[in-house]
């Protein structure tokens, strides 16, 4: 579950669980998080938690929400972002529920109307068995989804790859195989492809009665990976492939 | 015209690079220019069976079905067409809804399983998509990339609503909850549209082990650059997503509109179907 630590002049003062769909701060006493303090409004700001995810408003205070030192309306937080009213400070804690082994994250759940608002206290339902890949989320009890990581950033090898172009009107041209797929040859002719991987680049047929050749070799339909000064053959054009 | 000879379609799946097994299912026939794709949820195998049940459910109805009535022959109400092939998808996931649904309830260990779906039928000209979840349909055309359903989630909810953007739903940590599913109510709503379909469009059904793999416009380039042989495409998208860790099982269905398939209308159509 996620959670808030206050604290001022680098003194932590409290620690409050984020377990409600709606966890208010301000002045006044009814606020769940009570600020006394005359810089924090009556009704300064509130946290809406659906899930794992906790959205920051401000409610039109006086003097302003910050977060992260950027003053705020609406905030979407992410782990370890800091919230100051006046001279307080709320960091915003979002720990990984461990409770989910590697292999069982990510995995798709049904939301059913109606069972959001009891999504929000955190009913640390049981762990699912690590065999059991999947769960339909049911009405109540709802298993606190492992946050995926990051959005997948595509892996670039370390080298940058490139062609050099030996024979044919452009003879000596370069080319920097910059994106993840780049095409050769000529279309309805004889077409190549050299994709970039984590493992390094490669080249595969892709259309044409004729197959590339590397290194005097005609590859089949199967990819083929590529090393450090190949030479390749494509639509009658030789080229060198070579790591920059 | 033939659908055979003016639609190509392929289909590839994987467990991907952590699950141990597969939980997609697909399916397409040519011949009746039909695309199916189904990614199951639910505990041990029951995901693949709500999966399995979907596609397999649908595509031995439909094939039956489009053998009596074609999509684009009005319907005895004399519906016009395009409604009478989406009242065919809708009656068609309601059986298969009813099917999963029924197992579930029967059998302890399918308890609660469901599967979502985006399936699509081509005919005359046109492509007639259903969706339930957050499997998608993408539309490439005249080098555009674009996706053509909306999830069925609760993150789509919130970009909606204009609780978060885009760029921020990509962080957000429930990619995973789904709205609406097959199988796990007695009724479902699948959502149904019509698109007309151009020679040299490429159309890509995938669960969200591709789409949350793989950004949308490198899905694109592959689309762009190795549309001319699909297989290779469908594999180098399922490797894309390996490659960048292959989370979930990746599923992809390309269809490829080849050249136009205009349906034989009236008897006289039909007469010189014959000799085509």
């Amino acid at each position: 579950m996620a959670k808030l630590i206050l604290s001022m002049d680098g003194l932590v003062l409290k620690e409050i669980n984020l377990s409600k769909e709606r966890t208010t701060i301000g002045r006044k006493p009814h606020n769940d998080i009570q600020i006394d303090n005359l810089a924090v409004s009556g009704e300064h700001a509130v946290i809406v938690t659906i899930l794992n995810d906790s959205f920051l408003e401000d409610l039109g205070s006086t003097n302003g929400t910050l977060v992260n030192g950027q003053p705020i309306k609406k905030h979407f937080l992410q782990p370890n972002d800091v919230i100051e009213l006046g001279k307080y400070k709320l960091k915003y804690i979002n720990e990984a529920p461990k409770v989910a082994a590697a292999a069982d994250f990510e995995k798709t759940m049904v939301l059913r109307p109606g069972s959001m608002p009891k999504a929000a206290p955190a009913q640390a339902a049981a762990a699912p068995k690590a065999d059991d890949d999947r769960t339909v989320k049911s009405a109540g009890g709802v298993a606190a989804p492992a946050p995926p990581p990051a959005p997948a950033s595509p892996a670039i090898p370390a080298r940058q790859g490139a062609i050099q172009l030996l024979s044919g009107a452009n003879v000596g041209k370069e080319l920097i195989l910059s994106k993840a797929l780049t095409t050769l040859g000529k279309p309805g002719v004889q077409v190549a492809v050299i994709t970039r991987r984590p493992q390094g680049f490669f080249i595969t047929h892709v259309e044409g009665a004729s197959f590339p050749v590397v290194n005097g070799k005609t590859l089949d339909a199967q990819a083929h990976p590529l090393n450090d000064h190949d030479v390749i053959e494509i639509a009658g054009t030789k080229m060198e492939f070579f790591y920059k | 015209m033939s659908l055979v000879d003016a639609i190509e379609i392929v289909g590839h799946t994987d467990p991907g690079m952590v699950r141990s097994h597969n939980e997609d299912s697909i399916a397409n026939d040519v011949r009746y220019g039909l695309a199916i794709l189904a990614d199951g949820m639910g505990g041990y195998n029951a995901g693949e069976v709500a999966s399995g049940m979907a596609t397999t459910v649908l595509m031995t109805e439909l094939q039956q079905v489009l053998t009596h009535t074609p999509p684009f022959e009005p319907d005895e109400h004399g519906v016009e067409a395009r409604t009478a092939a989406a009242r065919l998808l809708r009656d068609q996931i309601t059986k298969a809804n009813t099917a999963i649904f029924s197992a579930s309830q029967s059998q302890p260990q399918y308890a609660g399983m469901g599967t979502t779906l985006v399936m699509a039928v081509f005919y005359d000209n046109k492509m007639t998509a259903a969706h339930i979840g957050d499997s998608r349909l993408y539309r490439f055309r005249a080098g555009q990339f674009s996706q053509v359903t909306r999830d069925h989630s609760l993150l789509q909810e919130q970009i909606d609503s204009g609780m978060i953007t885009e760029e921020e739903a990509k962080h957000s940590q429930n990619k995973n909850l789904v709205t609406r599913a097959l199988g796990i109510d007695p009724t479902v709503e699948a959502e149904l549209h019509d698109y007309d379909t151009q020679p040299g469009d490429i159309y890509l059904l995938c669960s969200d082990g591709l789409s949350d793999m793989v950004e949308d416009p490198e899905i694109g380039l592959t689309l762009e650059t190795l549309g001319g042989n699909l297989t290779l495409a469908a594999q180098q998208l399922v490797q894309m997503a390996n490659d960048n860790g292959g989370r979930d099982n990746v599923s992809v269905l390309l269809v490829k509109i080849l050249k136009e398939y205009p349906a034989a209308k009236g008897l006289f159509g039909k007469f010189l179907g014959w000799f085509k």
